[in-house]
């Protein structure tokens, strides 16, 4: 039988299905590769479409007017600066929160129980859909605390929105910076604050930033919840205080997207251009900052 | 250990009186750490147990045992590392100058600023050379001008046998030096807060014979100041480097224990112990 | 050398300044990470308290079995069951998309494609859950529909559930490739190295080995998935209309529970009246089924961590 095999004489339906076998070895990477081809196609003619729609809009008016009635004189002014405050205080709020926190888990708590049941919240956390956080910010923010729909109430709903997204990229960054580097450190007779202040923090601080950038990038194009905060709202005038009533850029857009005029489509894709050019450059930044931060970590 | 302590010894463990022979063992004139029974487990398992041994003042103490036997989990215990290990539990005494360094009152923190640490693998912060060596001052608290950091600097650079290499390049980064180099720049900063014990865990596994030789050289060198506890799994090196051998073993459940201590040239020309002369000659471990 | 006497080793001014500091700083710090804690035990009361209210004048069993929803009309009915279905059929449609392209693509990045190649893709998948979902819906209402769906289906209605479904899918898709291809990547080299071996051809080794190897992985990933579709708000209240009704044709426009909500928030529901306080009431639903998915997905993932 041995012999008859290796002339090549030997079953035929061996044969056959080794050349079944051949072809689906060529043919499943192809298949796969379709699922990458699917998800870039979406992403190209997305972004093929609202800049052949929009592209024709775009003038320094769309960020310096206000929303008007008129498609032709409409601009997004409140929009772009309600958005600067809230998410940037948002920013600001959870930022040093999430830090803190990971430093805590990290650096402090080791595996007591207690540890184990803040990181499970921050889990849960992660996964509660952006508008119940819009509900919950509306009960309790804006009447319960009285803050009504301002600047403030939507930063405290995002900031805490965002929060778990941050947190566990700061975790991760305690996680990279190597324990000899600690070790070293606590056998010099320091404390752990003065550990994570001149050695941990440090090297841990261009991720925690790039984590930072990245969580108010999605902030920035966060509507759901603001939209239940704030409402849709007619803004012409600038805000004036953290307990202005405000908008955002993406909830501008979907008022502009909730027009049934073709002058409206236009101005909400050139409004989603500037969004997008928007979010382009922040996540560009974190991978600027990062590249630079590690740069200079290798070279000293 | 005199000849008389000795026999003293050998009597008294063929009688039945461990205890005191335990106790004669470790009796030393000038001891700066005495430990007391000392067990660590991680969790359930226990990793050495009734550990006693006296650490001479100023002199070299050679700590070696095949893998595994628990000798860096003893070193760690002489200034509180294991508290960083999750699930580490200590029972028994270890003495620093006749207080038990586990006791509520004292601070880890000031301990390690007493008994300085050098770990197996180089690991320099990073940041320049100078201020490697000057972080220990710095974070201690200690407020010291400019000129007096440098010349400590240099002094912890010098007793480390590293000065002349990196004196015109203080600033550089640390991580420009070769491996054995890093290693005594992990020395110097030791030294820099002027400890009274610097322990090292295998210090030299991962350099090779030329730098290993140097960190043996300085460290000879230094003894006269210091009291120097030095974990090593070459029996080479202790032979050459200790005044004083301790020789741990795992027991049959694999739990660590000190087998033998003694002046090194007796440990080694004359153990008591049938393992010792086994390991000895490389029959075991 | 300086001589230092042993109870120098107890209290020492400077020692006992760093000592304070450090016990400051982690008590702050344990402060901050009780944060996230908080904000659950609030989004837990304030969601129960007004859903209570909601309650006192509502029926549970009318909301959890009643078939009609009109809570914004005169002729208020209450029955959460079309919410509900256009929010699992939204769902459905989005996982059945995202499931075998996110699957594929993971296979790709994982197991075919060279470094160079995987470097660019995964953050080109990746970009595709940072675009913020109202542009989604603009590309769902005023391209999906129009221009490719109507092409296939022409009686198509111009909000549907499919293209809300679709884009979705889109949105979801990352999360599916990306935990997909961390969990095939986890699987350990011996046990392709041991099909190899049996002469197995690659596609045999990744289609047979590696994919049950990390099908709870998988599964996971389709699970958490399936929960992010849940809540989505934006591309459903853009591109699939207001309309709460309980049908079964995807060709329709249909309202989900997000979408509701969003509805109202457009609109002006004074605090205290029913319809705000509906908003309560089907936000803590969502949140309990959201909840309880991402519960089982994540105990899925933790079985999968365990085994490698």
């Amino acid at each position: 039988m041995g012999d008859q095999v290796l002339k090549g004489e030997g079953d035929v339906s061996l044969k056959r299905a080794a050349t079944r076998r051949k072809v689906l070895d060529g043919l499943v990477p192809v298949i796969a590769s379709i699922g990458v081809f699917v998800a870039i196609a979406f992403l190209v003619s997305l972004l093929l479409y609202v800049v052949v729609t929009g592209a024709g809009r775009l003038t320094p008016t769309l960020i310096t007017d206000y929303p008007s009635a008129n498609p032709r004189e409409a601009g997004m002014r409140s929009a772009t600066l309600g958005s600067v405050f809230t998410v940037g205080l948002a920013g600001l709020i959870c930022i040093p929160l999430s830090i803190a926190t990971a430093v805590y888990l990290n650096e402090y708590a080791g595996n007591k129980w207690w540890s184990q049941v803040l990181r499970y919240n921050i889990a849960n956390l992660a996964g509660v859909p952006s508008i119940v956080f819009g509900v919950v910010g509306l009960g309790f923010l804006v009447y319960g605390l009285g803050l009504g729909r301002s600047i403030i109430a939507g930063a405290f709903t995002l900031a805490i929105l965002t929060l778990p997204y941050v947190t566990v990229v700061c975790v991760e960054a305690l996680r990279a910076v190597p324990d000899d580097q600690r070790l070293g450190a606590y056998a010099l007779g320091a404390t752990t604050f003065e550990v994570v202040r001149y050695i941990v923090l440090p090297r841990a601080m261009p991720m925690m930033l790039t984590g930072g950038i990245l969580g108010i990038s999605r902030a920035l194009g966060e509507a759901a919840p603001i939209l239940v905060i704030s409402g849709l709202l007619f803004i012409r005038e600038d805000p004036t205080s953290l307990l202005s009533e405000f908008t955002v850029i993406p909830l501008q857009l979907y008022s502009w997207i909730s027009r049934p005029q073709v002058a409206f489509q236009q101005l909400a894709a050139a409004g989603i251009i500037v969004l997008l050019a928007i979010l382009l450059a922040l996540n560009s930044l974190a991978i600027y900052l990062r590249q630079r931060f590690y740069r200079r970590l290798e070279a000293g | 250990m005199n000849e008389d302590t000795a026999m003293n010894t050998l009597e008294m463990v063929t009688s039945g009186r461990v205890e005191e022979a335990v106790e004669q063992r470790t009796a030393f004139d000038d001891a700066i750490i005495q430990v007391r029974g000392l067990s660590v487990r991680y969790n359930a398992r226990y990793a050495i147990k009734d550990i006693s041994i006296d650490f001479g003042r100023n002199q070299i103490t050679a700590i070696i045992g095949p893998s595994g036997c628990g000798k860096s989990t003893l070193l760690r215990s002489l200034n509180r590392m294991n508290d960083l290990v999750p699930g580490a539990v200590v029972e028994g005494k270890v003495l620093y100058r006749g207080i038990d360094v586990y006791s509520k009152e004292v601070d880890p923190v000031a301990l390690r600023s007493r008994i300085g640490m050098v770990f197996q693998r180089p690991n320099p912060f990073p940041m320049s050379i100078f201020d490697n060596v000057a972080f220990g001052l710095r974070v201690n608290g200690i407020k010291l001008s400019k000129d007096e950091l440098y010349r400590k600097v240099k002094e912890a650079l010098e007793k480390a046998a590293l000065w002349e290499e990196v004196k015109d390049r203080l600033d550089a980064h640390a991580y420009s030096l070769s491996g054995g180099q890093q290693q005594r720049l992990c020395i110097a900063r030791a030294l820099a807060v002027e400890p009274e014990v610097l322990l090292l865990d295998e210090p030299t596994v991962s350099l090779d014979p030329i730098s290993t030789a140097k960190i043996e050289e300085l460290l000879i060198s230094i003894k006269k100041d210091y009291t120097i506890i030095i974990v090593t799994h070459n029996m080479l090196q202790a032979a050459r480097v200790s005044d004083y051998t301790a020789v741990m073993m795992p027991d049959e459940n694999l739990v660590g224990r000190l087998i033998e201590f003694g002046p090194t040239k007796e440990v080694f020309t004359r153990p008591r112990d049938r393992r010792t002369e086994a390991y000895i000659a490389g029959r075991i471990g | 050398m300086t001589e230092r006497s042993s109870t120098a080793l107890l209290a020492s001014k400077s020692i006992y300044r760093r000592r304070l500091i450090n016990r400051i700083v982690q008590s702050a710090f344990l402060f901050a990470s009780l944060v996230s804690t908080a904000a659950l035990v609030v989004i837990f009361f304030t969601l129960t308290a007004e859903s209570m209210s909601f309650f006192t004048n509502v029926s549970v069993i009318e909301f959890l079995t009643g078939t009609k929803w009109t809570v914004l009309f005169a002729d208020k009915h209450f029955g959460i069951l079309p919410l509900l279905n256009a929010t699992l059929i939204t769902s459905a449609i989005a996982v059945a998309f995202a499931t075998p392209v996110g699957l594929a693509a993971a296979i790709y990045m994982s197991e075919y494609a060279g470094k160079r190649a995987r470097n660019l893709i995964k953050p080109v998948v990746e970009t595709l859950s940072g675009i913020p979902t109202v542009v989604y819906g603009y590309f769902a209402l005023y391209f999906v529909t129009p221009q490719v769906l109507r092409g296939l289906i022409p009686d198509l209605g111009i909000h549907n559930a499919l293209a809300v479904g679709l884009m979705i899918g889109v949105l979801i898709l990352p999360i599916v490739a990306s935990l997909s291809d961390d969990a095939m990547r986890s699987v350990p080299e011996d046990l392709r190295l041991a099909a190899y071996s049996l002469g197995a051809r690659k596609y045999q080794v990744v289609l047979r080995v590696i994919v049950p190897a990390a099908l709870s992985g998988i599964v996971a990933s389709v699970i958490l998935a399936f929960a992010r579709a849940m809540g989505e708000t934006m591309i459903a209240a853009i591109a699939g209309g207001f309309r709460p009704i309980l049908s079964f044709d995807v060709r329709e426009a249909m309202q989900t529970m997000p979408s509701y909500i969003a509805q109202v928030a457009t609109g002006d529901a004074p605090h205290g009246t029913i319809e705000y306080q509906s908003l309560f009431a089907v936000g803590l639903f969502l949140l309990l089924i959201t909840a309880a998915l991402n519960f089982i997905g994540i105990r899925v993932v933790r079985r999968w961590e365990i085994r490698y």
